[in-house]
């Protein structure tokens, strides 16, 4: 069930309130991880009827400053960064020259000369390597990894805005999906983005490391009342799939495109120009060969990442993600399916240790949120 | 907090001797490791099994991990509740009977331990 440990593992700021609240800690991309505090469907519905505080340190900072900032940001990410006001945020994907993920990312627009890419805890040294490479020549851009400036904490739920409010003076209700702001929260000076990995309202808030703790303790006191509870990776996961969003490793990697992975809606198809731009467009010209599907299995079981599918009884893709999920309470996941094998409704095999179960391909997301 | 009446294995598995007949589940530690769990798969009746065979599957939402016999033996009995309800291993651990076993040769109920030397395995 644990995964060895490789070399010393990285502890984030918070890593005395996990152990003092009792979590299950795991290693998670070189990081010593909460994966559960009270278990994961508890921490799950919580997450979907009130709210859950998530430790997600671990995720890296990547800084672009300098008078061409926007065009390196421009170069390297498949997303028009020119439709970003500052201080609003866009998904994206670092591509490679194929038009497949190096990382996704969340690009934040700190002002005209300075952008900030959130990457993934496993990609933070090849990210940022990534990107020294290609934006070097690009004019007066230069990139800092400040991955260890920041803490990031994650209040995700239908309470979080009303637990977080009497914490700040920033107003909350006028703060826009996938944007952010800059304000206290308990007195320490934070960046609070509305931006979430869970389908639920929620904010992220990076706070000085220093200072986590205070953040973290005021949170969970202020959330006391509403049904407040620490969450962990494990809950994260089952809730980012429910959510239907991708988990990078899992879902894509370098050798999927960002059409395979069915995130078109990611490319900035009006730029100029951008790494794997050529790909991409003849992909959508010609359609990719295969697509990320969202599947429910019909059968009892769950599909694992790595179980293999068949379609027509020819082993024919394979399974991303997938899990029991706590509040849809079905067997669903993410799979590659031959292009035409993708319309929903379409029969599916999986292979379970042996035993082949029926699923169905079903539109994604899994899960939305009541507006 | 495990019950004296029980034997216990290496592999977290308990079993509950009544002559030669032997009740095994899995133990409080083992569903703490596991999680929520959600899906059981138990053999059929009639089964043979040798001491450490696999004889079923349990999934929590978080991992896959298989059940090891702890004796050898015919299986007599399979609960089929528990299959349905999966969730009481969390709950009820010790009263969670999954199979029964005839066991085939009394002799080797020996090397399994108590509840005190179980309870030092987990500390």
């Amino acid at each position: 069930m644990s995964q060895p440990a490789a070399g010393v593992l990285k502890k984030t700021p918070l890593h005395a309130r996990h152990r003092s609240l009792g979590a299950r800690m795991v290693p998670f991309g070189g990081w010593d991880m909460p994966v559960e505090y009270s278990g994961i469907v508890d921490e799950h519905m919580a997450v979907r009827t009130r709210a859950g505080l998530f430790d997600v340190s671990h995720m890296g900072e990547i800084e672009l400053a300098g008078a061409d900032a926007v065009a390196a940001v421009q170069h390297i990410t498949s997303n028009d960064v020119a439709k970003l006001a500052v201080h609003q945020i866009q998904y994206s994907a670092l591509t490679t020259p194929q038009g497949t993920f190096v990382d996704d990312v969340l690009t934040y627009k700190l002002s005209d000369d300075h952008l900030m890419l959130v990457v993934n805890a496993s990609n933070i040294m090849k990210d940022f390597n990534w990107i020294t490479e290609q934006i070097a020549g690009l004019g007066d851009a230069v990139a800092v990894n400040t991955s260890s400036r920041y803490a990031l904490l994650a209040l995700q739920g239908p309470a979080s805005r009303e637990v977080l409010q009497p914490l700040t003076g920033v107003d909350l209700a006028s703060l826009k999906y996938y944007w952010f702001t800059t304000g206290e929260v308990a007195s320490v000076r934070c960046t609070i983005s509305r931006t979430g990995y869970t389908g639920e309202e929620g904010f992220e808030i990076f706070a000085p490391p220093g200072s986590a703790e205070r953040v973290w303790d005021a949170i969970l006191q202020a959330g006391k009342g509403a049904g407040v509870l620490p969450a962990g990776l494990g809950a994260r996961d089952t809730l980012r799939l429910e959510a239907s969003m991708r988990l990078y490793g899992n879902d894509m990697d370098e050798t999927t495109t960002v059409l395979e992975a069915d995130l078109g809606w990611i490319v900035g198809w009006k730029k100029a120009e951008f790494l794997g731009a050529d790909v991409l467009r003849k992909q959508k010209a010609e359609g990719p060969p295969r697509k990320l599907v969202g599947f429910e299995v019909l059968d009892r079981g769950i599909a694992r990442h790595g179980y293999d599918v068949y379609t027509d009884g020819i082993k024919s893709g394979v399974v991303t993600s997938g899990t029991q999920t706590p509040f849809l309470k079905k067997a669903i996941g993410m799979a590659y399916v031959p292009a035409d094998r993708a319309a929903p409704d379409t029969a599916l095999e999986i292979d379970l240790r042996g035993r082949r179960m029926q699923a169905r391909v079903v539109p994604m997301p899994f899960y939305k949120r009541a507006k | 907090m495990y019950p004296p009446d029980l034997k216990y294995t290496k592999d977290h598995e308990w079993v509950r001797l009544d002559g030669a007949k032997a009740q095994v589940g899995i133990t409080d530690y083992a569903q703490k490791q596991l999680g929520d769990v959600v899906y059981l798969e138990l053999p059929e009746v009639g089964r043979t099994l040798g001491k450490g065979d696999v004889f079923g599957t349990i999934e929590s939402v978080k991992a896959v991990s298989e059940l090891y016999s702890p004796v050898a033996g015919e299986v007599i009995e399979v609960n089929g509740r528990l299959t349905e309800k999966p969730e009481s291993v969390n709950t009820d651990p010790h009263g969670s009977w999954m199979i029964v076993v005839r066991i085939s040769d009394a002799g080797q109920t020996s090397g399994l331990l108590d509840a005190a030397q179980y309870t030092d395995l987990t500390k």
